[in-house]
């Protein structure tokens, strides 16, 4: 009982003591309940008011559903003048994907030469590496502004992205997942007379996609999500990404409801897609990199 | 009881072991590989990190406005200058303000629902997919649907009907800092937020507790709930608790998309971020007091991460996996 080592009990989770019974039980699932119902009312509000008239949603009256559901709402957004909601809906997906794929090359890289590459000098580079762990890319926007806006990258994908890939974070969570890769395997690259890269692409990658399945979902949400960068380089309406429109429907001067909750539930709905078909990899990826966040 | 516990945390994992074993490296040589491998990316961090840090103190001395190309060096200035701004000291009493709330309430938050889903014996993943799922949504969204539908001021918002059921007068919640509600705003969204992704980590450290605790204290005589929460789930999660609030008081810090969004162009309840932008990027474009106000967040925050470092194990390298 004293020593069994910590890693086999992780496997399954352990059945809990039974305590409580029948009504301990009603009382944890009415308790449970009760705050899921609350954590679903903002998806709640947006589904109501995106299929509303205005006038349903500000009546005298709340409306629990929408007395006729307006499905011409969902074009809506895609066809009004104030903001070009397809484009930036278009800009949101082409930084999103090529954030996700340009971080997960340079940081995966940088990560394994790190872990596994014998270089005397190594432990250096890492502490430069570390470093910039001690300072968040959002305390650091004002100057990386004044250099972007020097470059002339200003309203460019240019400049919403490549700022952005050189993540110290993430190349750190990829060292510390190949240090811990199978040195066997690598072995068996040795003998097919691989060289670093050709075992790194063939044999290392190939064994690593759940891995990178989980960075690859965590960079997409924080790119897909992000704002303070988009609406710095962002400064012409057709640099803008999907959260930066919708913010700027939020300051409009002719506010209308049922139009900006229908963009809210388009920009939300390719994530919400991602955690129903990725959460076991986004939950996995969540408890073992999370918690060195 | 407390050294049972300790050496089944800490005993050490048994592959460490084989690590001063001698091993023919692959082929090729290796520091031209090491390069190969982590030189685009160390080339990227020099140019977008490490540069406009360096090239933002230099501007800090300087007295730049409306240009990023320092004109009369002010020496200390700027920082003389942010300072003794009111708007910048408000904004760091702003943010204690703002992390005393949001700290402790998402930690509870967090761990309470943790503890629930982890009790629940069918449905678990149903209830854990939903406290998670506010993850997949954008500040900018939440502040959209905080401001214009839950705490909206006018009568048709969510909590003032609810308030009208019960016969009290609608409140307008984010109009003026005094009586201060835009901070129930301002917290309630970030938990929304927050809540699920921390609640996950705990999840995962609640299932690491050897079930054998719970027995042995069985057997001790300790009543299930209260005690045994107390004396053995509390204290076994204390590593992860001091992670989430470290990490917790870190994003506190950065604090901006809700407070731009749902207190758009105020001069009140601007934490940090809000108001470095609006120096360096708002009407004045002063990038050298903004470069001022970026190295001293910067200066504070380190000494916030290097406790971070030193209770996570960044920089222990091998260990700290």
């Amino acid at each position: 009982m004293t020593t069994t080592a910590p890693g086999t009990r992780k496997s399954r989770t352990p059945r809990r003591v039974r305590r409580g019974g029948v009504m301990g039980s009603a009382g944890l699932y009415a308790a449970t309940s009760v705050a899921a119902v609350l954590f679903l009312v903002p998806f709640y509000l947006i589904v109501r008011n995106a299929l509303s008239t205005d006038a349903d949603i500000t009546g005298a009256e709340w409306q629990f559903f929408p007395t006729d559901i307006q499905w011409g709402n969902v074009t809506e957004p895609f066809s009004d003048s104030t903001v070009d909601f397809a484009r930036s809906l278009w800009n949101s997906a082409v930084v999103g994907v090529l954030h996700t794929l340009g971080t997960l090359l340079v940081a995966s890289l940088a990560g394994y030469g790190l872990a596994r590459i014998p270089y005397r000098h190594a432990d250096k580079v890492f502490y430069a590496v570390l470093g910039t762990l001690m300072v968040p890319t959002a305390v650091t926007f004002v100057p990386s502004f004044v250099l972007v806006s020097s470059l002339g990258w200003v309203d460019t994908y240019r400049g919403l992205i490549i700022p952005g890939l050189f993540s110290g974070f993430t190349c750190f969570l990829f060292r510390q997942y190949f240090l811990g890769f199978p040195k066997e395997l690598e072995e068996a690259a040795r003998v097919d007379g691989l060289g670093y890269w050709g075992a790194y692409w063939r044999v290392v990658v190939p064994n690593s996609l759940n891995f990178f399945a989980a960075i690859a979902t965590i960079t997409f949400i924080s790119g897909w999500n992000a704002f303070l960068w988009p609406l710095v380089i962002g400064q012409d309406p057709s640099a803008w990404t999907i959260q930066v429109a919708l913010s700027s429907y939020m300051t409009n001067q002719t506010v209308n409801f049922h139009l900006m909750f229908m963009a809210t539930a388009i920009s939300i709905l390719p994530l919400v897609f991602v955690f129903l078909f990725l959460q076991r990899w986004l939950v996995q990826g969540i408890a073992q990199t999370g918690i060195k966040g | 009881m407390p050294t049972l516990t300790d050496s089944g945390v800490t005993s050490p994992a048994p592959s460490e072991a084989p690590k001063a074993r001698a091993r023919r490296p692959l082929r090729g040589n290796p520091t031209a590989n090491f390069w190969l491998f982590t030189g685009p990316f160390m080339i990227g961090l020099a140019i977008f990190v490490y540069l406009p840090i360096g090239w933002s103190l230099w501007l800090s001395f300087f007295d730049a406005r409306f240009t990023v190309t320092p004109s009369e060096f002010i020496g200390f200035d700027n920082y003389r200058y942010m300072l003794t701004d009111d708007g910048f000291t408000g904004s760091l009493v702003t943010f204690t303000v703002f992390a005393a709330f949001i700290v402790p309430t998402t930690w509870a938050l967090a761990l309470g629902l943790a503890l629930m889903v982890n009790r629940l014996r069918f449905m678990r993943a149903f209830f854990r997919s939903v406290f998670f799922l506010p993850t997949a949504v954008s500040y900018v969204a939440a502040s959209l649907i905080w401001k214009m539908s839950i705490f909206s001021g006018v009568r048709f918002g969510l909590m003032n009907t609810v308030l009208g059921w019960f016969g009290v007068d609608g409140i307008a919640w984010l109009a003026g800092p005094e009586p201060p509600w835009y901070w129930l705003v301002i917290v309630t969204v970030r938990l929304w937020l927050q809540a699920g992704f921390f609640m996950i980590l705990f999840l995962a450290a609640l299932q690491n507790i050897p079930q054998e605790l719970y027995e042995a204290a069985a057997i001790d005589g300790a009543k299930p709930g209260w005690q045994t929460f107390r004396y053995i789930t509390l204290p076994q999660l204390r590593a992860t608790s001091t992670a989430v609030v470290l990490l917790l008081l870190v994003q506190a810090y950065q604090a901006f998309d809700e407070f731009y969004n749902l207190l758009s162009r105020t001069t009140w309840g601007r934490p940090p971020l809000v108001e470095l932008y609006e120096t360096a990027l708002g009407e004045n474009q002063d990038y050298g007091a903004g470069s001022a106000g970026a190295m001293i967040l910067t200066l504070l925050i380190c000494v916030v991460t290097l406790l971070q470092g030193r209770f996570m194990g960044f920089g222990r390298g091998e260990e700290a996996k």
